[in-house]
């Protein structure tokens, strides 16, 4: 079977980490700044980052509609950290004019486990990925205040849900793409396989 | 194509509790500025228009090169409730300048809560020999370089981050071209080096074996590497991201503009689309007046801030 296209959105973060990630994972990565170039992937990742940027400019390209449009229409989306809270269909206190793409019905929380100098790393269990704990990096991460009936808690640290799935759409508040640990990945590169 | 931040992460996180301040968090937060804008700014107000406008971080200072070169005097630190007055007003991270090598502004900074600690040449030196141990605090820190064994240094001294140091208050955008040009072009020498020529390679940089060999094979730095200091319109903000600059900061380009809002949100837009020149002239239109800018071949040698740090 061919590997599948895999889009990183490009309009801003940690885009090369995720581009590597994939491409270890027998996927076909591209990065995806242009509403043409998400028509030819068949997933997406939308990357680390600041989330209120990455909102900004995927407005003024008129890339949300055509994100919203291919979310509904079933395309697999992974979002780390920045990318969690865009899959958020509620921010808590979002910044004025701070859009998402939606799709994950969770409320998400921005900087919830603090600043930098709280960023931290720590082993976290993660239903769907086999093995041992997965490296959770949190940079300034958001966690998952709340979740709606079809939305799975994959993984959780102190009491709060750090990696969540909702049909094809899969969120993390940690950064799998900084590790060399590309499980998640992986997971994500099997999941817009059996999408085809 | 590897983590850069993989390779040197000396933590490792199978261990139950969590770890703060590791090389890997540190590095990573600089990755997730990848591909953004970070603009000086002076008080709240302007800090919301730069998060407004798309910047990824905001730098807290009192006042902007442009006017540190105007005012004279000794610059330093920011006063804390300036810094806290502008942490609390975005949601984006906040980084503030220490003076090279003084040890306690930094530690003041981190109490605060800053996201990042700027050691930087704009402030008046406060350590004309020895740059601040940057391993001794879990606030990750960005220097400025001239070129790659400077760069080098400051990483292994602990830096998080690198920018190119260009000539900041200036508008002219010719040292951070120059800077970065140096930086890449010495990356691009170390590639086609054998392992018994990165010895001496090392020595002329004056910087450890292990880290010029790590550039050698990654062909780049360890580090997210920034352009700083001139850059005053999106096309300088494209230049520089063509010219190998991760993402940009930039100083007093915005807020000494005449339209200060849309002159920061076509930066950042420029900045993303930086191979896209039909889109660089579409931002460009206009944005009003730049700020005036200074000739960098008339500056006397001592009001250069590229030459401090050591």
């Amino acid at each position: 079977m061919s590997e599948p296209t895999i889009g990183v959105l490009a309009l801003q973060g940690d885009v090369r980490e995720h581009l590597a990630a994939l491409a270890a994972s027998g996927a076909g990565p591209r990065s995806v700044r242009r509403a043409e170039e998400l028509d030819a992937v068949e997933g997406l990742v939308i990357p680390g980052g600041e989330s209120t940027t990455i909102s900004k400019l995927a407005v003024a390209f008129g890339l949300m509609e055509p994100l919203r449009a291919r979310v509904r229409a079933g395309m697999p989306v992974y979002g780390s950290c920045a990318g969690m809270i865009l899959l958020a269909d509620k921010i808590l206190d979002p910044r004025s004019g701070q859009e998402t793409v939606g799709g994950i019905d969770m409320i998400v929380r921005r900087n919830a486990f603090g600043r930098q100098n709280e960023s931290f790393e720590a082993a976290v269990a993660m239903t769907g990925v086999d093995g041992p704990p997965v490296e959770g990096v949190f940079i300034r991460a958001p966690w998952v205040e709340s979740t709606g009936a079809a939305t799975e808690t994959l993984a959780a640290y102190e009491g709060h849900a750090v990696a969540v799935r909702q049909g094809a759409l899969l969120a993390t508040s940690f950064h799998p793409e900084l590790t060399g640990d590309h499980r998640v990945h992986a997971l994500f590169t099997e999941m817009v396989r059996s999408a085809r | 194509m590897s983590s850069p931040s993989t390779a040197t992460a000396a933590s490792s996180a199978s261990s139950a509790s969590p770890e703060t301040g590791t090389a890997r968090v540190k590095r990573g937060m600089a990755e997730q500025l990848k591909g953004g804008v970070i603009m000086d700014v002076v008080t709240p107000e302007e800090a919301k228009i730069a998060e407004d406008a798309g910047a990824v971080a905001v730098m807290a200072l009192e006042r902007v090169p442009a006017d540190i070169r105007k005012d004279g005097g000794v610059a330093r630190m920011s006063d804390p409730d300036m810094i806290d007055g502008i942490i609390n007003a975005v949601s984006i991270p906040v980084m503030a300048k220490s003076r090279i090598g003084h040890l306690v502004e930094a530690q003041i900074l981190q109490a605060l809560g800053v996201d990042y600690i700027d050691e930087s040449e704009v402030l008046t030196p406060a350590d004309e020999t020895n740059h601040s141990d940057k391993f001794a605090f879990t606030t990750p820190f960005v220097c400025g370089a001239t070129n790659l064994g400077e760069a080098l240094r400051r990483i292994a001294e602990g830096a998080a981050m690198i920018r190119s140091k260009g000539e900041a208050g200036t508008g002219n955008v010719v040292e951070a071209v120059r800077h970065m040009r140096q930086i890449k072009s010495e990356i691009g020498k170390l590639t086609v080096l054998d392992r018994n020529e990165l010895y001496a390679a090392a020595k002329e940089l004056r910087a450890p074996y292990e880290l010029v060999k790590e550039v050698a094979e990654l062909g780049k730095l360890p580090v997210v590497l920034f352009s700083a200091g001139g850059v005053a319109t999106p096309a300088d903000a494209a230049l520089m991201r063509q010219l190998g600059a991760e993402g940009v900061f930039v100083g007093s380009g915005i807020f000494k503009s005449g339209d200060p809002a849309k002159r920061a949100a076509a930066i950042v837009k420029a900045t993303t689309f930086h191979d896209d020149p039909k889109i660089i002239a579409d931002v460009s239109r206009g944005l009003g007046e730049a700020m005036v800018g200074i000739n960098c071949d008339t500056l006397p040698e001592g009001e250069r801030y590229a030459n401090r740090g050591w």
